[in-house]
């Protein structure tokens, strides 16, 4: 590759004055989903190992993550899951070369989003 | 690697207002990137006023205008005016594009204008492409044969040229490169979509001898697989072509010669 003699040029900005797209969205929130699930499997880890571990410790964790504010960040978290999911599926369809034409992604990303919500609430409600 | 802030010598200030046309009615605001390396300051936005009843209607018009008739200093490259030297690529409403097809009509509010994002700048809306070329040097952008030259041409069915359209139409602009957040943050190793349509190009052409050498020469964890199909190449493309659409098929062709 050509060595860039940089010298004191500046950087043009480029996150800050890019508009965001329906693709680009969609793709930097499987990122950040994939990546917080990681914390999300911890809680539940935390949450069997309370349970392993005896009454009095589980009835702390397990009072933690039943209170609101842990079905919050449950319920975010199972968003997530299903959010991943179906993002995974979208990315499994553009390996088989099809699903790349703009007007098909933009409908991609609508399905991953709607997908993901209509989901969770089902997931909610059955369980 | 991903670096979300600009560096120091790189934050943009805000620079000098001019000022307003007088006596005109139909005036527009321009907010447009400015740095000379000779000033020894950081960028800044400048802002213009122009009056757009004697203003022609494309992007490139009005940055003429300003040109000749309010700062000579302002520069940018420009030539064809017709979308298809590919010089004056730049982020103009947040988008890549060329400021010569670029309709003023499609712009709300304020016109701002930056040159390509995530690159060294030259001057103003100048980047520095020499990476970007040199990555476009280097998928061997030929033909590539082994077998003895035919008398007359290296002839090719109707069908097979067919593949080519889509491709052969880019005018190496690099507003889709410059629009991707991959080649933002991996661009020294990344070879992004514009070379690798161009790859795809020479890889579906033929008459080309030299397939499973470009294949081998992309099959890297970074030249071609920093593609997370985010597409904003594709929505960018001035030219309506599809980059993402090219590296899925070289993904593609790499799982089915391994099968």
């Amino acid at each position: 590759m050509a060595d860039v003699n940089r010298g004191n040029r500046p950087l043009s900005p480029h996150l800050t004055i890019y508009r965001k797209q329906y693709t680009s969205v969609t793709s930097i929130l499987a990122r950040l989903t994939g990546i917080s699930l990681l914390g999300a499997v911890l809680l539940v880890v935390w949450w069997l190992l309370a349970a392993a571990s005896g009454p009095d410790y589980f009835d702390c964790v397990n009072g933690l993550l039943t209170s609101w504010f842990g079905d919050l960040v449950l319920t975010a978290a199972l968003w997530a899951v299903w959010y991943h999911f179906c993002s995974g599926l979208r990315h499994l369809y553009w390996d088989t070369g099809r699903g790349f034409e703009l007007e098909t992604a933009q409908k991609l990303a609508w399905g991953v989003i709607i997908g993901s919500v209509v989901l969770t609430v089902l997931t909610v409600i059955i369980l | 690697m991903v670096e979300l802030a600009l560096p120091k010598n790189s934050r943009i200030t805000t620079g000098k207002t001019w000022p307003k046309p007088s006596g005109a009615t139909n005036v527009r605001k321009f907010q447009i990137y400015r740095w000379n390396e000779e000033d020894g300051k950081n960028p800044s936005v400048d802002t213009y006023f122009l009056d757009m009843d004697t203003c022609g209607p494309m992007v490139l018009d009005a940055l003429i205008k300003i040109k000749n008739e309010i700062d000579p200093t302002l520069t940018f490259r420009r030539s064809c005016r017709e979308g298809i030297c590919g010089s004056c690529a730049m982020n103009i409403d947040g988008i890549n594009t060329l400021a010569c097809i670029y309709g003023m009509d499609e712009i709300k509010g304020d016109v701002k204008i930056y040159p390509l994002p995530h690159m060294p700048v030259v001057k103003d809306l100048i980047p520095d492409l020499t990476h970007f070329y040199a990555q476009h040097a280097s998928i061997m952008p030929w033909l590539e044969t082994k077998t003895n030259r035919p008398a007359k041409e290296w002839k090719q069915t109707i069908e097979d040229r067919k593949k080519l359209d889509g491709l052969y139409e880019c005018v190496m602009c690099a507003s889709c490169s410059t629009s991707c957040p991959s080649y933002w943050w991996n661009g020294d190793r990344y070879l992004g979509p514009a070379a690798l349509l161009h790859a795809y190009r020479w890889i579906i052409d033929s008459r080309d001898e030299a397939t499973g050498e470009r294949l081998d020469e992309l099959e890297d964890p970074f030249k071609l697989y920093r593609c997370h199909t985010i597409m904003n190449c594709t929505k960018t493309c001035p030219k309506g072509l599809n980059p993402a659409k090219a590296i899925g098929s070289i993904k593609k062709m790499m799982v089915e010669r391994s099968l």
